[in-house]
């Protein structure tokens, strides 16, 4: 390394000082620019289409001409469009509950086996091989549910859709056990040596050290592993969109019938649609709504993590 | 086997061994997705997979033919991609490791946003790239230059691969300041005390010291571009589209997007099939190739900083 010979830094060193400093700030930028040009799509719907959409009918039932009933409906395109927003967020919701209750418990008992009882040699091997399930493009996983497991379940099950929310859910765990997975991994492998080497002394067995020192030392970290898989499973787009059938139905809890996703209703739907209409307006508010919920569980995960480790720093 | 590296622990029992099996089933049922995925898809795409599937153009109706503008289109956003995600992940993981004070405000601002950056749905991206990129970029692009048509104010590659960029952004950063934290603080130290200005120190040591690390990062980020749809979907991905992109402002194929269009918009889906298959193949080869990649420059990473 030659640095002797520079006694007197170019100029241009600190030019890329600036530029560093101000290069960082990118990352800021981009999160408020993100929200602030999605939104910015919506907000004329408060004055702009006022005759078109109530805002009531956003999110309240409403007994449209031809319905015996008040009813909650997106219909986008029709002589009279209907744009609730419930039967979107009640199918996301029906899918992500359904594969959170798959893959929670799976990506929980693979950290569990990798921390506890693997030996380091299977760790080594065994941690990428899941990691790698985290880089299959969801593409592919949407092809996967669309063409095998769609038919997998269609024999076992014989539901009268092909595509539905139980196969949407099904694929949408493959994408959400390697997130719960490595995060409750890295919770379980954060918590001190001393403190499991202090029950294994009082003569405790694994299962035991498991259960009473483990993970309810590692709670906040578990925590946040299951919301931030929450998150991904209610981001997922191309999944649902190619697996879920995609037909707005509101039936909390049957999974048998097809389904559609706030994310799914996006994908599909932007493409068609000419900029300015209410339609598009109303898209680029469930984009808005998408970004503030992942947000939220951001910040829900983000102080979990922050109490595991005073949890842990306060004893260990 | 844990009875064999910790010889002091108590015989297992019953709980311990019921245990033991559940948590290992779920490792081998999770293993058993994956290979029932890869092998599935090796088993209907190694068929068709040869030089003319990878060099040829697709034929009109999708159902023959190859997918190179696709294999092209991917290639070209994903480097247009690395060129603009570089400079900044490496400057945001510089300043974070090397230039922000402890306890700095600014730091930890920028650290939440990165793991918010991380944590946004794709489609949500895609969204953002046409607000932003397309029609506010672009427009006031045309807008300056007076155009009739819109020229730049439409989906193309140039904001794809932008849109993209900030999408990877998080794991370059990520990957990329853990690397240079890494770097042992003797090394900075015996820089500076040769009279090296700070600036000189991460030219020559920091850089240089965190250059696998900082490659893993880029290699992951290719990996997470080259997969992603949703971002595509409205920012200028096209269905169908032989010529390959020669100007930012072309649409192009991307080999993810041709996997959707052929998997639900195809006219024909079961002609389309052996094609499908093969494009998904290809995916996921190159996907798995530099995941695999990444995964073990870290691993060699690990074990060189430990030495």
């Amino acid at each position: 390394m030659s640095l002797g010979q520079h006694r007197k830094a170019p100029a241009w060193h600190a030019v890329a000082e600036y530029l560093i400093g101000g290069l960082a700030i990118t990352a800021i930028a981009a999160i408020v620019l993100i929200f602030g040009f999605v939104a910015r799509e919506a907000i004329p719907l408060l004055w702009e289409t006022q005759e078109e959409i109530r805002f009531v009918d956003l999110v309240w039932p409403r007994q449209w001409p031809g319905y015996e009933e008040p009813v909650y409906v997106w219909q986008p395109i029709g002589k009279i469009p209907k744009y609730n927003l419930v039967p979107l967020f009640v199918g996301t919701l029906k899918v992500t509950i359904l594969s959170m209750l798959i893959s929670a418990p799976l990506g929980l008992a693979c950290a569990i086996y990798l921390a506890h009882y693997a030996g380091s040699r299977t760790r080594e091997i065994v941690k990428p091989v899941i990691e790698l399930l985290a880089g299959i493009p969801s593409v592919v996983l949407g092809f996967f549910g669309l063409v095998l497991v769609a038919s997998v379940v269609h024999d076992t099950f014989g539901f009268i859709y092909r595509l539905n929310g139980l196969v949407a859910a099904l694929v949408l765990s493959i994408t959400v056990i390697p997130v719960v997975f490595t995060i409750c991994e890295d919770a379980l492998r954060s918590v001190p040596r001393a403190l499991h080497e202090g029950a294994i002394a009082l003569g405790a067995r694994t299962h035991e050290v498991v259960f009473r020192v483990s993970l309810p030392a590692a709670l906040p970290g578990i925590a946040a592993a299951m919301v931030l898989g929450l998150g991904r499973a209610i981001g997922e787009t191309m999944v649902v969109l190619m697996a879920s059938g995609n037909a707005a139905v509101v039936d909390l809890f049957d999974w048998s019938t097809s389904v559609r996703t706030v994310t799914a209703t996006i994908a599909a739907e932007l493409g068609e649609v000419p900029r300015g209409e209410p339609h598009w307006r109303v898209l680029f508010l469930l984009g808005a709504i998408l970004f503030l919920i992942t947000y939220g569980l951001n910040a829900l995960a983000a102080w979990s993590v922050r109490r595991l480790s005073a949890h842990l720093g306060g004893r260990s | 086997m844990s009875q064999r590296r910790d010889p002091k622990r108590v015989a297992s029992s019953m709980g311990d061994r019921a245990l033991r099996w559940i948590t290992g089933a779920a490792v081998v049922l999770v293993l058993a997705f994956l290979a029932i995925l890869v092998g599935y898809v090796l088993w209907g795409g190694l068929a068709v997979i040869g030089i003319g599937f990878l060099t040829q153009s697709p034929s009109s109706d999708m159902t023959g033919g190859g997918i190179f503008p696709a294999i092209v289109g991917t290639v070209v956003l994903t480097l247009l991609m690395t060129i603009a995600v570089t400079p900044v992940g490496v400057a945001t993981a510089l300043y974070l490791s090397e230039y922000a004070p402890k306890q700095s405000t600014l730091a930890r601002w920028i650290r939440a946003a990165v793991n918010n950056l991380a944590a946004v749905p794709s489609v949500v991206f895609g969204l953002f790239g046409l607000g932003f990129f397309v029609l506010f970029v672009g427009g006031q692009i045309d807008g300056l230059l007076g155009a009739e048509q819109p020229e730049w104010g439409r989906p193309c590659i140039l904001w794809a691969s932008l849109t993209l960029s900030v999408l990877t952004m998080p794991v370059v950063i990520v990957t990329s300041e853990e690397a240079m934290r890494a770097v042992p603080d003797t090394l900075r130290e015996a820089a500076l005390g040769l009279g090296a200005t700070r600036f000189q120190t991460i030219l020559l040591v920091v850089i240089p010291g965190a250059r696998a690390g900082i490659l893993t990062g880029l290699i992951l980020a290719i990996s997470r571009g080259a997969g992603e749809v949703a971002p595509l979907l409205f920012t200028g991905a096209a269905n169908f589209l032989p010529r390959l992109p020669t100007d930012p402002r072309d649409m192009f194929m991307h080999l993810g997007y041709h996997v959707y269009a052929l998997a639900t918009q195809s006219p024909n889906v079961d002609a389309a099939g052996p094609v499908l298959f093969a494009t998904v193949l290809v995916l996921l080869v190159l996907t798995f190739g530099l995941n695999l990649t990444a995964i073990l420059l870290r691993i060699r990473l690990r074990s060189g900083a430990g030495r």
